[in-house]
């Protein structure tokens, strides 16, 4: 038998290995011998790599491409109305601010990202609770819901224009039909996913069907639930020039929207790189907001 | 001495529509208090049905039972459970966990402020009694899975229940953990004088803890036989190799392997190998 002791002493006699050693026989080197030579683990499965590894990659991802656009800018081989270069993107930026209120269009276009989310995340969170908790209404309600979220939301432009009008509560109802059945479904995958043997420990403590949900449930979910409010964000935002094809005359959707029509690429460019920065900042915001409310998920020893 | 659960006839039939399974099959069981009960038996035994029924997290289908002098109807604070694992509430600290009926109205119905200073000072002693003093501020993923049971523990003893109900609770644990935690929880039980019932598929554990073993039959789910411990009720550790221990733990496996239905299995594995040999 190779004893694990005998395997850590080198120093040990050879004809140790073959039979039992009292534990006073193994010499243990207090320092060990020359490190071996260190393979890379950059193609090892689920392998490890440094911060610095890991910033060097990030950084890389992100400005080889921008390099690329600014290198075929450069050239000039492209027509500027199918590609134009950063620094007219950059231009029109600026001109947008100084002259065509883009700070009007990023206030009023995150109001309706902003609302026509929240609503529908007020009005999912209490029934995805319910879906998750009981069978009976997840019978009920979740055949429907799957039906619907396949449905496109821009499918039901006519149908809001008709039934709510062109005004405000047209653009936040298209982001809300986009985001809301969606939300439902996940919601009531993260209640559903509450371990059992913890409602169960609190049923054997004696919690009434309240206590159960609002002392267990809820806060055994939280953390997913911020996480879909944070994926939902995403496709709200997605929605948000959908929602700004209905009679707007501002927004950012909107703008590109108009921008197309007057062949303005680097507007469409602004616009969309506008989006992509705001939506960016929004889900650092959430990922912030976990680590400060969930400091459980975040310690392990 | 009065009884801490009695049973009579208990039967637990599941019935699915298309199929019905018969977990239980005509239980009857007298636990005196303060007696510390394991039950063994094949996986499928209803051994762990039964101490979900007990629990009250089951509902038996025909039959008696009592727990403290009056029938089962749902969950009770004189019964108190510890599972084993995933129980625990990972966004509330040790203490808060331990605390946590503190929280539920069926524990602070009569709330006087000499009852909220005795609550504090049986968390406080339960802390100590298990050991958890250096850990109180530390949530549960940041403690080893013994360090977790041991909260279990605390919190399943926090509002004094007369019957602590035990579902494998040490099942994930490594070996020496767990001759740890058993000499722990002989101790605490001991000293809350509660009864204890400890189901486990391992018989060395439920010997070595328990002062009657109950050992249960698979297909349907029955009591198939029961051991009193012929050991000292104080246990310890070298008791293991005693001759009167490995007898009765040579009889329970054999008991266990000739209702557990593996035997086909290893006439199976006979025919199959004397096959490749041929």
């Amino acid at each position: 038998m190779i004893g694990h002791g005998a395997s850590l002493a080198p120093s040990a006699p050879d004809d140790a290995a073959a039979g039992a050693v009292a534990p006073d026989e193994i010499v243990v080197p207090l320092e060990p011998p020359a490190a071996r030579p260190v393979r890379s683990t950059l193609w090892t499965i689920r392998g490890f790599i440094s911060r610095r590894q890991y910033w060097v990659l990030a950084t890389t991802g992100v400005a080889l491409p921008l390099a690329a656009w600014f290198a075929l800018a450069a050239l000039g081989t492209v027509n500027k109305v199918f590609l134009p270069g950063p620094f007219d993107v950059a231009r029109r930026v600026i001109t947008w601010f100084n002259n065509d209120d883009l700070l009007g269009d990023v206030r009023i276009s995150c109001y309706r990202v902003i609302v026509g989310w929240a609503l529908s995340a007020v009005i999912a969170l209490p029934i995805a609770l319910l879906i998750g908790t009981y069978r009976f209404v997840q019978a009920l309600l979740e055949p429907l819901t799957d039906f619907i979220r396949y449905m496109p939301a821009v499918a039901f432009i006519p149908l809001v224009m008709l039934w709510i009008g062109i005004d405000e509560g047209a653009k936040i109802a298209i982001i809300f039909i986009g985001t809301f059945f969606q939300m439902v479904l996940m919601m009531a995958e993260d209640v559903r996913r509450v371990p059992m043997a913890q409602i169960e420990a609190a049923q054997t403590m004696g919690a009434t069907r309240l206590e159960i949900i609002a002392k267990v449930i809820v806060p055994s979910a939280k953390p997913a639930l911020l996480d879909t409010l944070r994926i939902t964000m995403g496709w709200a935002w997605t929605y948000l020039v959908v929602a700004e094809l209905v009679a707007a005359n501002s927004g950012l959707g909107y703008a590109i929207i108009k921008a197309q029509r007057f062949l303005q690429t680097d507007k469409i460019f602004a616009g969309i790189i506008l989006i992509g920065t705001i939506g960016l900042a929004m889900d650092q915001g959430f990922r912030l907001i976990h680590r400060v409310a969930f400091p459980w998920l975040y310690k392990r020893s | 001495m009065a009884s801490a659960v009695q049973c009579r006839g208990v039967w637990k039939v599941f019935d699915t529509g298309s199929s019905r399974v018969t977990a239980l099959q005509n239980l009857s069981l007298d636990i005196p208090e303060g007696e510390f009960v394991t039950l063994v038996g094949a996986s499928g035994c209803g051994k762990s049905t039964f101490l979900r029924t007990l629990a009250g997290l089951e509902a038996h289908t025909a039959g008696e039972i009592e727990a403290s002098g009056s029938p089962i109807a749902g969950p009770g604070v004189d019964r108190a459970m510890v599972f084993q694992d995933y129980s625990l509430y990972p966004w509330l600290k040790v203490t808060e966990n331990i605390r946590f009926t503190r929280r539920l109205s069926a524990h602070t119905r009569d709330r006087a402020s000499s009852d909220v200073e005795a609550a504090a000072a049986r968390a406080e002693a339960l802390l100590r009694l298990m050991g958890l003093a250096t850990v109180a501020n530390a949530y549960p993923n940041q403690l080893s899975g013994g360090m977790q049971q041991r909260v279990a523990i605390a919190r399943a003893l926090m509002s004094r229940p007369r019957i602590l109900l035990m579902d494998e609770p040490f099942g994930a644990l490594d070996a020496q953990t767990r001759e740890v935690m058993h000499d722990l929880i002989l101790y605490v039980s001991e000293l809350e004088h509660c009864t204890v019932i400890f189901v486990t598929h391992d018989v060395e554990e439920a010997i070595y803890l328990g002062r009657r073993v109950v050992v249960m039959a698979p297909r349907p789910g029955r009591i198939d036989s029961i051991y009193e411990v012929p050991l000292p009720a104080r246990r310890l550790q070298d008791m293991k190799h005693t001759r009167p221990f490995l007898d009765l733990k040579k009889q329970i496996l054999e008991r266990i392997r000739a209702t557990s239905g593996m035997k086909t299995d290893s006439e199976l594995l006979q025919k199959l190998s004397r096959r490749a040999d041929a």
